[in-house]
């Protein structure tokens, strides 16, 4: 039995302690997103690639976030294809060494899904390139599968549209997903309140992605710290074991009643 | 006079800058960023790319993200 | 990617006894519960604490496979094409080293046989051979196979161990589902049983199942031999495996069976016998375990257990089989690989299937669709 001590989260050989994995757009101000993340406890950060505005040209994250105390990710978003996430993953590693990617291809402006032929196709492109790839994904388990076998570290599937707040709504395929997965699954996207991330892992997510959630709460650190809380509660009641489905009746002529008849030689 | 397109904003020089020099010129820090030119990675060391009349340079950095 | 012997390669067989017997009435009960099972499910099922609960594992897998299955069960035919082998393995009828007539059907001879099965309504088959591919080998599997596609509706094979690219062959003549057996997963005792021949590396023989998942099989299908050792760390490591297949090959069905071992030709007495109800607590646990898998039970075992097994996970059965090479219409003097204790002909098997409120089902799936895309 897994004991809540020494369940860690493992993505591609690397150790989290911490099964929150975050984001750090749409906060009000670089110094209030520091502040929530350190108060989150992740140790996972995911990060945006922009054209520097010339207007404020030294203003960047990395004043912000300490690489050493963080897993930077950055990801793709933007992409609207295969070809522009790879370029964008390439500009990733230029700029800082970063070989971790988490690869977003959203292709439609409204609800930012993202485009399952694109992100296939660019996630095959960069495993051969050397990065090691956290694909962004809608909750389809066939998708899930050939990601997996295309040499995607996780898979992570999209609770509800991105900064939608609505909750665990693809749960069933989720869990079809966590059942045929031989790589961590990080339910992303969608995930507005603390008890949508408990339910994630309740039902046996390996981690949860949340950003809009924190960010654009009155109070983002005590959001990110509600979230810790909610990831861990979801963590432990999987790892208790939930009681699941009642139990089922006995049937009044019992079906193992006849180990104990004369024509069996039961010992 | 050499025209340099970054960001797509038009900039002038009296002569060639290299890479290291126009990134200086505009008080862009010099970690973390990545450049394009012309549309091709920027991988050397931008103290050594010298820039010519009409290169299109694209500079991005980290910025929050989910 | 990495094979299902890393996974092996450091079992402790002693400390996996260990902590099967460790199991809790209350880890039993959760797992009797559960609706997604985790490797603690896996152990708790098989443990002697689980014992009490046969009827409570009963109730659920009978739930589980109506729902999955319906009340069907599939019947499908053994048509051993040779049993000609190199190996000596020392429970088995066609050992090496057992004396017997020997004898690999010609094509006529196995078409004969085949049609026989044919006429008393099979459509799923099962070629089995021993393992000397030099005297009965991939062409002449290959060759049987072509002429049998399109009548049979399923194909599969249970032969030595090969390559992807003989298995592709295979699969490209037809053969849709491949079981090979593991006998024993403890590396140890099956260096005692397999002496020599090819069959005496295990890596080798537990890699090949891998192969045929690469080669694209609809269908791969476990098992391990009841009665070598302990049953209790065999269906841990049958399960373990199943559950591994199942998610590295996504796109195929995993069956597992039960073979308990039956007095051969050899006359090899079973070391560690298994009782019906341990094969009724390993069936029905494996059916928890393994909600899509297809489970098999063969005419090794007795009628009447048969009978009462129906509803409880099983999902294919063999019936009226001949385990001997020519054994359904030309009669040959052929070695039996073991003997069979239901004997029952297919159309009373059939008949008691449906008494019990199952319908018998000899053909599920037809391939002809699908052979227009085929290369």
């Amino acid at each position: 039995m897994t004991h809540e001590k020494d369940d860690v989260l493992v993505i591609a050989g690397e150790i989290f302690n911490s099964r929150l994995l975050i984001g750090t757009g749409k906060f009000r101000s670089s110094v209030l997103m520091a502040e929530a993340i350190e108060a989150s406890g992740s140790g996972l950060a995911t990060m945006a690639l922009r054209r520097v505005d010339l207007n404020s040209p030294d203003d960047s994250m990395m004043n912000h976030l300490d690489p050493k105390k963080y897993k930077l990710l950055p990801n793709t978003s933007g992409a609207r294809d295969a070809d522009e996430a790879v370029r964008l993953a390439k500009m990733a590693r230029a700029a800082g060494g970063f070989t971790w990617i988490k690869l977003e291809v959203t292709p439609e402006p409204n609800y930012m899904l993202p485009d399952p032929v694109e992100t296939l196709k660019a996630a095959r492109q960069l495993v051969k390139l050397g990065f090691t790839v956290l694909p962004y994904m809608n909750a389809d388990p066939i998708l899930a599968k050939h990601l997996e076998e295309a040499g995607c570290a996780t898979v992570m599937p999209l609770a509800a549209p991105i900064g939608s707040n609505r909750g665990l709504r693809t749960k069933d395929q989720i869990a079809i997903i966590i059942e045929q997965a031989n790589v961590p699954v990080v339910v992303d996207a969608g995930l507005g309140m603390p008890s949508h991330a408990a339910e994630s892992m309740e039902m046996g997510a390996d981690a949860v992605l949340v950003n809009t959630a924190v960010a654009i709460a009155d109070d983002p650190v005590e959001m990110a710290r509600a979230f810790a809380m909610g990831v861990k509660a979801g963590r432990m009641a999987y790892l208790a074991g939930a009681g699941g489905e009642s139990r089922l009746a006995r049937a009044s002529s019992p079906l193992t009643g006849f180990l104990n008849s004369g024509d069996s030689n039961t010992k | 006079m050499i025209k340099i397109s970054l960001n797509g904003e038009q900039l002038s020089f009296d002569e060639a800058p290299t890479l290291a020099q126009l990134i200086e010129s505009q008080n862009i820090p010099l970690y973390f960023i990545a450049v394009e030119r012309n549309g091709e990675l920027v991988e050397g060391d931008p103290k050594k790319c010298v820039l010519e009349d009409g290169d299109t340079l694209e500079i991005a950095r980290f910025v929050g993200g989910g | 990617m990495n094979s299902f012997f890393s996974h092996i390669r450091d079992s402790d067989f002693d400390a996996l006894k260990r902590s099967i017997e460790s199991a809790t009435k209350d880890r039993v009960r959760r797992a009797i519960r559960q609706t997604q099972s985790g490797d603690d499910d896996v152990l708790a099922v098989f443990s002697p604490a689980a014992g009490e609960f046969l009827e409570d594992m009963a109730v659920r897998a009978a739930a589980v496979t109506e729902r999955r299955f319906g009340k069907t069960i599939q019947l499908y035919a053994p048509l051993y094409l040779s049993n000609e082998c190199s190996n000596a393995c020392v429970y088995c009828g066609f050992s090496c080293d057992s004396e017997m007539p020997r004898i690999s059907l010609t094509l006529d001879q196995a078409l004969a046989d085949a049609d026989k099965l044919y006429m008393e309504g099979f459509r799923h088959i099962l070629l089995l051979t021993g393992e000397s591919p030099n005297r009965y080998g991939v062409e002449q599997i290959r060759e049987v196979a072509k002429a049998l596609n399109g009548k049979f509706s399923s194909i599969s094979i249970e032969v030595f161990p090969m390559k992807a690219r003989d298995y592709k062959t295979l699969e490209s003549a037809g053969v849709d589902a491949l079981t090979l057996y593991q006998e024993t997963y403890d590396p140890r005792l099956y260096k005692k049983l397999h002496p020599k021949g090819p069959k005496s590396n295990y890596e080798m023989r537990l890699a090949a199942i891998e192969e045929g998942g690469q080669a694209g099989f609809r269908s791969l299908g476990v098992g391990a031999l009841l009665g070598l050792r302990d049953w209790r760390c065999e269906a841990v490591m049958l399960a373990r495996h199943a559950r591994y297949l199942s998610r590295r090959f996504w796109k195929s069905r995993v069956a597992v069976s039960f073979p308990r071992l039956n007095p051969a030709l050899a006359g090899f007495e079973a070391p560690h016998p298994v009782s019906d109800a341990h094969l009724v607590q390993m069936i029905t646990g494996m059916r928890l375990l393994l909600p899509d898998a297809d489970l098999v039970l063969s005419t090794r075992e007795p009628a009447a257990l048969r009978d009462n097994i129906i509803g409880l996970g099983v999902t294919r059965m063999s019936a009226g089989s001949r385990t001997n090479p020519g054994g359904y219409v030309t009669e040959l003097d052929s070695g039996q690989q073991f003997a069979v204790a239901d004997q029952r002909p297919p159309a009373q098997v059939a008949a008691m299937i449906e008494s019990r409120g199952f319908e018998p089902v000899w053909k599920d799936f037809d391939p002809v669709f699908l052979q227009g895309s085929r290369s």
